[in-house]
Order: structure tokens, then C-alpha cells, then sequence
């Protein structure tokens, strides 16, 4: 390569990002070249979120100095980013889209050529996907969507894409789809394309990465080429203790008598957490909302319900945005603290202080915009309105998407403590380590039951199994 | 994904011609080309209204002052364009791009339009009044000529609702920017990464809402020869109606200019249906409303169907 191309892309230098008194970033430098794949890694908050902003020009520095190869533009510069949370118009069709983002597709026959493109990217990163350009992205899967975005990424769109930030492009893909997209990441910044990716799944980052950034409290802590991490390393490095690698076993205990069983097979008792799995889009969460919906009454909820549930899609079925922390978190229990209909307002946020401390929400005041924290955090919140609540069942539909490590065994922790003291848990989740936490596991697979796995018998090897069809269908 | 939820039409196009059919039985002098010209003729102020309110709700707004902005277009229509052509027609335009300015402003100062547009609603009505203080003016001839202009084949109603639809359809969406405009009501902040300037696309809708509203009211002032201050407050919710009833939907962008302007002829033939019922007109409102609700009822059970697919 000659030097003209190894020129960086994008250059940092000491970029501050302040919102108010929180330093999101905090003099951060950092160069992107041609051909480099950057792991970008840290806990939830760390800032990676703005540093990406900072890259993609979608926010300016409070100070330093971000400067981009040809042109003063990041777009210019041939920087696209795919965002962690799913940013598509949903009333739009796949290829129109594609046209959102390339405002160059212009003039009469311009549906032809953005289904062409779409369709090319798609092909390119996703061999075999069968997603349709025409049709509209709110009938596709979350799965699905997720390809388009990353599609839409690596799309020519008028010029290359020369940078492409993922940022956790695999959190809802299946692992078979997951591979997909590494191996044309690898392919991609073997062509002299770079990328940045950020991913809480460090499997991914040490696969693909060539060089690894690790971010915390808005600081770059430790930027070292990948071969030099070891992952006790990597986790030790974002501040969190390492994670137990494969199952926790967890001690056999006894199980109270059976809460919960549907027509399907799905099935638990009292005490249990019992694990739903499988390829994503198989059936599970459609599984748990059809649960919950016949455990709880439309027209009057009672003072203790049945079944709560966890929601993995914040923004559409969790976070309530206009209201506080504190709100979001009492929602779920304002009945049985009220007298006479009207809501009793110590109670209300003794109740929110105690699970802010318990489940270690990151934040001065719990009466503070829901907003204003970050996935991670947002999720705690909602586990905590899901806690707060009698409820003897607890429903959660992959409620860990996108939230770090040292959240995640917290999480576990209080489930598993959770579940000693009598609570049921059904848990749909994508991640393998999560479903090893689980007492038994139902594998889904084209919206059946496949596989019921107990205690030892769970493991990657045979959720897989039960996961794919082994043979042909005849 | 079911049939009639994937293509959203249908259910508009179904209850027009339901509504027509028992028009025609009820009523069979109706089914000439005179006898349809009278039942839609008002339909083509309101299919326009109903557009321009399509176009706000496209962006996730609602606009609450459009019967009283067709009723200031009309009568500066009846009055300056008639008198002083050039004056009316640089008013008209710069009520176009009042409209404009407005969506900008809302956007800008994050304002709710809903409270933005109620408030415009009795500036523009202030204006009207201040205008035409009573019931008066001339429509220009030319504007009488057009809308009683008599097309073999079809009336000029059913010719204009054809080329509204197909002229908006065009517009909204088949071209590249209606793609974006309305990929503004689907995801606001997904539009703006991708570098556009929201507040040149809202100014943009609200400044296309605002030609829309115009055009409303020269057809009005072209079918009734005259204005009042008061002419067409009723559009305000006769077009947010015909929007619903055409396929459209209060969020997310997705609209259907044909659907509306379908929307709008049902809404019309409603109301001449109820007459030929011999109604009386102290019900017939309720009647209206009644229809309107069956066939929003028709639609939801229809795609919940759909959903549970």
C-alpha cells in the first residue's frame, strides 16, 4: 500500500465532548487508516456512543480537533455509520430507505437503481438473505432490519464507503447471520476499507479486530493490537471483574410446584429460571407475549399481578421517554402503595431509592429524565419496575441487548437471588451465556418447541444442535 | 402479512363503493353524468383540503387551522384576485409561504402543532373577517369557467379527484423527495443523520400543506361564485377524517394521497346519502359520524387480523 493510502481517514486529536456537566468524553486521540478493523470496547457509558457521534460528524467537539482525508465532510470522507439502536423508517420500503441515505439517487428510474444497490449490498454481506427491496421494513424482523441497516452501510450510495462504524451490528442477528457479517468485515478492511466496531460480545471483537480501543469514563484506558489482549485482559481493562467463561452450574435445587404451562409445551415452576432459545425469530418472544397476555387482564390489573414483564425493545414496549427515572420505575407498583386512588408519593420514591442502590442505576437523582441514562442503565430501570412489583412471574423477552458485562452479572445476581426467594422466570435471550444461567431451557425452533435441555445438558453444542435442522427438509 | 393490510387502499376503495352503490339504489337518477357531477362537485375543495391535511399529518403534526386558512384563500380568491390580479395572487403566495415559515418555526422551537395551528386558526379566521367583514365578492371567471367546465366521458369532479390523486401520488409517493418527507414521519432522527435539514423538510410539507390549502380555497370560491369568512371552517375535520378513512394514519408516516382524496368522495357522499335517507339534518352530523366510525372499525379489525397472521 503506499502512503497516499494509509493516510488516516479520520484523526482525533484531545476531542472533548461535554453535555452540561457530564463529560461524555473526555480528550480522547485516536486515527483511523485504510485497512484498520478498531474494536472499540467499554462498558455502557464509557462514551462510545459519542465517539462515535464525534466520528460520523454527528456532533461537534466541545474542544480538540477532529480532521477527515479528502474534504471536510465525514460523509465526504467516505464515514457511514449503522447504529446500535434500529434507525430505519418503518413506513418505507428497503430500497426507499437506501434512499434516505443517499440523497444522490436522484431523477427518473431511481427506485430501479436503489433496488439494484440494496440488493448488491445485500448479496455482499448477507449471501442468501432473502430480504425483498420493495418490501416495507415494518413487516420485516427485527433480525431483518438489522441487516437492511448494516446493508444500507456498506452500500457504494454515490461514493465508497471507506469507514464504516458497526455499532453492535450483531446484537440482534442469529449467530449463523452473525458470521455473515464478520466475514465481510475481514473481507472489507482486507480490500482497504476500515471499520470500527464496537461490540459487547468480545468473541466478535477479538475475530474481526486488528487493533482494540477500550474506552472508560470517557477516557481511551488501553489501544493496543489485538494479538497483545487476552480477554481477562480486555474485561479487567473496562473496569469489570471477568466473567465467568461457560456455565455457571448452578446448584440443583428444589423446585415448587408448576406456575406456568401452555399449550405449546413451555412450561415452569415456582423457583425456576427457566431459558427460551434458539435462532432468533423463532417463535420465543411471540411465545412469552402470548403468555403474558393470558395471565393478565386488559380491563382491570389488581393490586398484585400475576406476571410482569421485561422488555428487550426499549423504546417501543419499555421506557416510558417523557417520564422520569423515578416514574418509570414506580409504574408498575403505584397501586399497591395508593390510598384511596391517589398515589402516595413516599412511598413511591423510597421505593425507587432502594432499587436505584440495589441494582446500581448510575445516576444522582432518580428524578432525572429516563433519557438521560444510558441502554445499559435504561434497562436496569426497567428490571427494576419489573422487581418492584409482587408479580410471582417474571416474563423477559432478551432483555440484555446491548448491555455491558459488569451490568450483566449484576443482573444475573440478583435473578438467581430473585428466584431463591420464589419467583418464576421465563427468559428469551440470544446469548448463549445467558441461557446457561438458566435451570432449564426450552430450544425453539420454527415457532415449535425442539428441545428441552435440564441442568448439565445445557450447553452451546446442544442448543445448537436443536437450534438447526440437521437434515435436508424433505 | 394479510392481503388487504399490505394493501391499505382497498378498504377505502371498498367503502366508496359501497356507499355509491346505495346511493344508486336509493337513488337511481343519481347514476348519470349530471346526477354525479352534483354529488361530488364540493368534493374537489375537500379532496384538496384533505391533501394538504395528509401532508402535515405525513410529518407527524396535525393541523387543527386549515378550515380557516381555506377560508381566508377564498376570500382573498373572491375579493384582491378577482379585483387586482397580481395583488391576490402575491397574497396567496405569500400565504403559501406563511404555511412554510410556520412548519419551520414549529419545528425549530419544537413546538406542538396542534397548539401552533389552533392558534393560527384564529389569525387566519381574524384575517378573513378583516377581508370580507360579510358573506360577499366575486369568484374571477376564469375560475368559474374551470370548475364548471364540462369533460366528455366523466364530470369534471370525478376528472379532478383523478388527477389530484395522480398528481399527489406522483408527488408523495413515487418521487425521491416525498420518499424523504415522508421517511421524516417514519424516523425524524434516521432523516436527519443521513444529513438532511429537518427544518427545510417540515418547512417543505407545511410549505406544500399551504398550496394545498390554496388551491382548496380558489375551488371552493370557483363552485360557490363567493366567499364568507366562515365558508369552510368544517374542512378542518372533514379533512383530518378523510385522511383516516383514506388509509392513513395519525403517526409513522404512512399516508396515501389516493386513499385520501377516495377519503374525501366517501366523506362528501355521505352526506348527500343521508339527504336521499331523508334524514333530518339535525341528525345527519351524528349519522356522519356513525358512518365514519363503522368503517375505521372495518379497518382496525382488519388489521388486527392481519397482525395476528
Amino acid at each position: 500500500m503506499s502512503d497516499h493510502e494509509n493516510a488516516p481517514i479520520v484523526t482525533l486529536t484531545d476531542a472533548a465532548k461535554h453535555f452540561g456537566p457530564v463529560r461524555a468524553l473526555d480528550g480522547v486521540s485516536l486515527s483511523v487508516s485504510l485497512g484498520d478493523c478498531i474494536g472499540l470496547v467499554g462498558h455502557n457509558g464509557a462514551g462510545k456512543s459519542t465517539l462515535v457521534n464525534l466520528i460520523n460528524g454527528g456532533l461537534a467537539p466541545s474542544s480538540g480537533k477532529i480532521a477527515f482525508a479528502q474534504g471536510q465532510t465525514a460523509f465526504g470522507a467516505g464515514v457511514r455509520s449503522v447504529f446500535q439502536e434500529l434507525s430505519l423508517c418503518a413506513n418505507l420500503t428497503v430500497a426507499e430507505n437506501l434512499r434516505i441515505a443517499h440523497s444522490a439517487l436522484n431523477g427518473f428510474g431511481w427506485r430501479r437503481r436503489a433496488r439494484a444497490e440494496i440488493r448488491a449490498s445485500l448479496d455482499a454481506v448477507f449471501p442468501g438473505h432473502g430480504i425483498d427491496p420493495d418490501a416495507e421494513v415494518g413487516t420485516l424482523s427485527i433480525a431483518e432490519r438489522q441487516m437492511v441497516e448494516i446493508a444500507i452501510g456498506f452500500a457504494s450510495r454515490g461514493s465508497e464507503a471507506r469507514l464504516v462504524i458497526l455499532d453492535e451490528p450483531t446484537s440482534a442477528l442469529d449467530a449463523a447471520i452473525a458470521r455473515q457479517l464478520l466475514a465481510h468485515v475481514k473481507q472489507f478492511c482486507a480490500n482497504g476499507g476500515a471499520v470500527v466496531f464496537i461490540s459487547h460480545m468480545l468473541g466478535e471483537v477479538f475475530e474481526v479486530a486488528s487493533r482494540i480501543v477500550v474506552l472508560k469514563d470517557g477516557k481511551v484506558v488501553a489501544e493496543r493490537p489485538t494479538p497483545e489482549f487476552t480477554r481477562a485482559g480486555l474485561v479487567d481493562a473496562m473496569g469489570h471483574v471477568a466473567a465467568e467463561s461457560g456455565g455457571v452450574a448452578t446448584a440443583r435445587r428444589d423446585f415448587g410446584p408448576e406456575v406456568v404451562r401452555t399449550d405449546q409445551g413451555l412450561s415452569a415452576r415456582r423457583g425456576e429460571i427457566v431459558g427460551l432459545s434458539g435462532l432468533a425469530g423463532h417463535g420465543q418472544a411471540a411465545a412469552l407475549a402470548r403468555l403474558f397476555l393470558s395471565r393478565s387482564s386488559a380491563w382491570h390489573a389488581g393490586k398484585t399481578p400475576d406476571v410482569v414483564f421485561v422488555a428487550g425493545d426499549r423504546p417501543r414496549d419499555g421506557v416510558l421517554p417523557l417520564w422520569s427515572i423515578l416514574r418509570n420505575i414506580s409504574i408498575s407498583i403505584l397501586r399497591n402503595d395508593a390510598t384511596r386512588g391517589m398515589v402516595n408519593r413516599q412511598a413511591e420514591a423510597a421505593v425507587a431509592k432502594d432499587w436505584k442502590t440495589r441494582i446500581g442505576i448510575r445516576t444522582d437523582d432518580v428524578t432525572n429524565p429516563v433519557l438521560s441514562l444510558s441502554g445499559g442503565n435504561q434497562q436496569k430501570v426497567l428490571f427494576a419496575r419489573a422487581l418492584a412489583s409482587p408479580a410471582p412471574v417474571v416474563i423477559m423477552d432478551d432483555p440484555m441487548r446491548g448491555v455491558d458485562v459488569g451490568t450483566k452479572q449484576d443482573v444475573y445476581a440478583m435473578i438467581r437471588a430473585e428466584a431463591a426467594r420464589g419467583r418464576t422466570f421465563l427468559w428469551y435471550s440470544t446469548e448463549t451465556e445467558e441461557i446457561c444461567q438458566c435451570d432449564r431451557v426450552f430450544v425453539f425452533r420454527n415457532h415449535a418447541i425442539s428441545a428441552e435441555l435440564n441442568g448439565t445438558d445445557i450447553t452451546e453444542e446442544k442448543i445448537l444442535e436443536a437450534s438447526f435442522e440437521m437434515r435436508e427438509a424433505s | 402479512m394479510s392481503f388487504l393490510a399490505r394493501h391499505r387502499i382497498i378498504l377505502p376503495v371498498v367503502s366508496l363503493a359501497v356507499l355509491l352503490a346505495a346511493t344508486f339504489y336509493m337513488q337511481p337518477r343519481a347514476m348519470s353524468y349530471f346526477g354525479l357531477n352534483l354529488l361530488f362537485n364540493l368534493a374537489v375543495p375537500i379532496a384538496l383540503a384533505t391533501i394538504a391535511q395528509m401532508l402535515i399529518i405525513m410529518v407527524n403534526d396535525i393541523d387543527l387551522s386549515l378550515g380557516a386558512f381555506v377560508s381566508l384563500a377564498a376570500c382573498v380568491t373572491a375579493t384582491s384576485l378577482n379585483d387586482a390580479p397580481l395583488l391576490g395572487a402575491l397574497i396567496l403566495l405569500g400565504l403559501i409561504l406563511s404555511y412554510a415559515l410556520l412548519g419551520a418555526v414549529i419545528h425549530m422551537l419544537e413546538l406542538p402543532a396542534i397548539v401552533v395551528t389552533l392558534g393560527m386558526s384564529f389569525v387566519w379566521g381574524g384575517i378573513a373577517l378583516f377581508i370580507l367583514p360579510a358573506p360577499g365578492g366575486v369568484s374571477p371567471d376564469w375560475l368559474r369557467t374551470l370548475m364548471t367546465v364540462k369533460p366528455p366521458i366523466a364530470p369534471m369532479a370525478v376528472v379532478a379527484a383523478v388527477i389530484i390523486a395522480a398528481v399527489t401520488h406522483l408527488l408523495i409517493m413515487r418521487s425521491g423527495i416525498g420518499t424523504v418527507l415522508r421517511g421524516v414521519g417514519g424516523n425524524a432522527r434516521s432523516v436527519a443523520r443521513a444529513g438532511w435539514s429537518l427544518v427545510r423538510l417540515k418547512a417543505l410539507a407545511y410549505g406544500l400543506a399551504g398550496l394545498f390549502g390554496v388551491l382548496a380555497g380558489m375551488a371552493l370560491v370557483g363552485l360557490t361564485t363567493s366567499a364568507d369568512a366562515n365558508i369552510a371552517l368544517r374542512y378542518t375535520l372533514l379533512s383530518i377524517a378523510g385522511v383516516i378513512l383514506g388509509g392513513g394514519e395519525f403517526i409513522g408516516g404512512r399516508v396515501s394521497p389516493t386513499g385520501a382524496v377516495i377519503g374525501a368522495l366517501t366523506l362528501t357522499l355521505a352526506a348527500s346519502f343521508l339527504s336521499f335517507m331523508r334524514l333530518s339534518p339535525d341528525w345527519q352530523i351524528g349519522a356522519q359520524g356513525a358512518i365514519l366510525i363503522l368503517v375505521l372499525t372495518a379497518r382496525l379489525i382488519f388489521s388486527r387480523k392481519g397482525a395476528e397472521e
